[in-house]
């Protein structure tokens, strides 16, 4: 289970950063997404592996930590909002600059704004 | 237990919510609410402040669940401080705003309040992952505020701020859970009683996860190869915010201040001053990188943005060095840059409605109006900001240097913070001599009227450079006695002991 579960934090994050580093925008959205996936789980490790055990002390040699649960939901929530926001914000790019570039790059155009600039009335 | 510690994170957050409410009432009627949300919270600041001053430290324990299973608020020298300085920077942000910054869109004033929350709390948690819950509730305020505003020109620095931010909150829980992992702990109080006990090969976890932290810190903070997305961030934002925003860098460098001289500090075992010696040639570097900013810049604004950037260099020096001196000396050069830097980005934003379409770049351009107001505020905006006699930059920079013992340290920092200071000053008078002596013929159109709101709202900020020499004394014996309890880790692990039951009940 260790392996599998350290194999996906780091496919996670790997993925993630590689995203990040792209030109557009939503590769950039989808690497944040994925980037905080693999920080999630990674957080839930913190409280150490366990399968089929209670978050109660003394009920049983081997216990579930809770802290680190109640972390990981905090951290989806505020990176559920956060990612809303993030998207909100490239859709303004994109309507602002006419593509979706990270920069606002205006000699890049792509087909979608392209779309959108012919079909505007003038 | 006080109640009162909490009263600097409900005032603005009622207030905040408040204003959702009367997003459709009449403007003058918001305004008043907004701008007593905000000196409501400068009073609970100062009521704070006045109960620091005895040393001892409170403990605000959340329903009451006995340290370290709960959420703590702790209240020392350094919280109230901070408080205060956000406080009083946040009200005059806050005034210069109803001059007119604010419409636009309803959501400005709760959306202020709230960053005004998020700080607050930052300041007075004691508690790791609640302060990165105080960091992601003043970042997403900031994002609101920084897209405030008419115009394209915000969202691709916007964009580039708020992914950067992000990444940086995911390295964040990362740290987070690499030190819970092995300490079994969040509380600051507690994780200083337990790093210095962790050995073998989980020191390492412990070691990377207070790396990791630092880096955080470092992108809050703009430290050098982390700097670049400041200046244009900064420079896209309307003035009351890009002022408020002054405060944030220094969020960076409290988080510094907060946990590595408590939990990584002297007593860390193995561990001792973890990252302290990279972060000083780094801080250097960051002052370096700033000075050559500052003199290619070609508008006021990247100017006063690239200032920000020396602020930090020339405070964490001192920072990373560690001394009980020059910590001192940090904290006092801390206040009087943040206001200084403060007041400049409201005073160019003066300018800049005065000179119609020159705006605010470094170009001649037909005599201004209000040119004596302005070129004086200006001058003395400048002459604080450089570390020129006889303002309070002066006085910050000289303790830091004279913090420094003897070594090559030394000769580093002084070397750096003095010939930082000579071009920044080059910087600043070149500026200031094209934009207010070197006029064209001819006369401006488009320019507003600079009311006596604006006008007092900026003059205050600057003028509080003044203030603080005029009060440097007991500002001075505020900071070291700051100092002293920050390098003393014993007071702030007993409130590990707070009492949370009242005896006999």
């Amino acid at each position: 289970m260790e392996l599998v579960f350290a194999l996906a934090i780091g496919a996670l994050t790997a993925g993630g950063v590689y995203l990040l580093l792209r030109a557009r925008t939503f590769p950039v959205v989808l690497g944040l997404t994925m980037l905080s996936y693999g920080v999630n789980l990674f957080l839930f490790a913190s409280g150490r592996l366990a399968t089929g055990s209670q978050p109660v002390l003394g009920t049983a040699a081997q216990y579930a930590d809770p802290l680190p649960q109640a972390l990981v939901l905090t951290a989806i929530v505020i990176g559920f909002a956060m990612t809303a926001f993030v998207v909100v914000l490239s859709l303004r790019n994109l309507a602002d600059h006419g593509n979706d570039h990270v920069d606002g790059d205006p000699k890049k155009r792509t087909p979608a704004s392209k779309h959108a600039r012919e079909r505007r009335p003038l | 237990m006080t109640h009162w510690l909490l009263a600097p994170i409900l005032i603005p957050l009622l207030g905040a919510i408040l204003q959702i409410f009367v997003g459709y009432a009449p403007m003058p009627l918001r305004r008043v609410l907004a701008i007593v949300t905000s000196v409501l919270t400068l009073a609970a600041a100062i009521v704070l402040l006045n109960l620091a001053g005895d040393d001892t430290y409170r403990v605000y324990a959340m329903g009451n669940w006995q340290p370290p299973f709960g959420i703590v608020m702790v209240l020392d020298r350094l919280a109230a401080m901070m408080l205060v300085l956000t406080a009083s920077l946040a009200l005059l942000c806050h005034l210069f705003s109803i001059g007119g910054a604010d419409e636009g869109t309803r959501q400005f004033h709760s959306l202020f309040l709230f960053q005004l929350m998020g700080l607050n709390i930052a300041f007075l948690t004691g508690d790791l992952f609640n302060l990165f819950v105080a960091f992601e509730i003043l970042l997403i305020a900031s994002y609101g505020l920084l897209m405030h505003g008419s115009g394209s020109t915000r969202s691709t620095p916007g964009l580039h701020y708020v992914v950067l931010n992000l990444v940086g909150s995911s390295l964040f829980l990362i740290s987070v859970g690499m030190i819970y992992s092995v300490t079994g702990t969040l509380n600051m109080a507690d994780l200083a009683v337990k790093v210095p006990q962790v050995s073998g090969d989980q020191r390492f976890l412990v070691e990377a996860g207070g790396m990791l932290l630092l880096v955080v810190f470092a992108l809050k903070a703009a430290v050098l190869p982390l700097t670049f997305w400041l200046p244009r961030t900064y420079a896209s934002a309307t003035a009351p915010v890009a002022a408020f925003f002054a405060i944030m860098t220094k969020v960076g460098i409290y988080g510094i201040i907060r946990v590595y001289p408590l939990v990584f500090g002297a007593n860390a075992g193995e561990m001792a001053n973890l990252g302290m010696n990279w972060l000083f040639p780094l801080a250097l570097a960051t002052l370096i990188m700033g000075v050559i900013g500052a003199m290619g810049a070609q508008t006021l604004r990247t100017l006063v943005t690239w200032q920000l950037v020396i602020s930090v260099g020339t405070l964490l020096a001192p920072i990373a060095l560690g001394s009980q001196k020059g910590l001192a000396a940090a904290l006092f050069y801390l206040l009087s840059t943040t206001w200084t830097v403060g007041g400049l980005f409201l005073l160019i934003e003066l300018v800049r409605s005065q000179r119609g379409s020159a705006s605010d770049k470094i170009v001649m351009a037909p005599q201004i109006r209000h040119r004596t107001l302005l070129s004086s505020l200006f001058f003395f905006g400048a002459v604080s900001a450089a570390g020129l006699p006889p303002l309070s930059g002066f006085f910050g920079k000289v303790m830091i240097l004279q913090s420094t013992t003897s070594g090559v340290e030394m000769a580093w920092l002084w070397g750096t913070i003095l010939t930082g200071s000579f071009f920044t000053l080059i910087a600043y008078s070149r500026a200031g001599s094209v934009v207010f002596w070197r006029n064209i013929e001819g006369e401006i159109k488009n320019s507003t009227p600079v009311t006596p709101l604006l006008a007092i709202s900026t003059g205050a900020l600057i003028g509080m450079s003044v203030l603080m020499v005029a009060l440097a004394g007991p500002i001075s014996a505020y900071t070291s006695a700051t100092a002293v309890q920050l390098l003393d880790t014993r007071g702030y692990i007993q409130t590990l002991q707070a009492p949370m039951v009242e005896e006999g009940s």
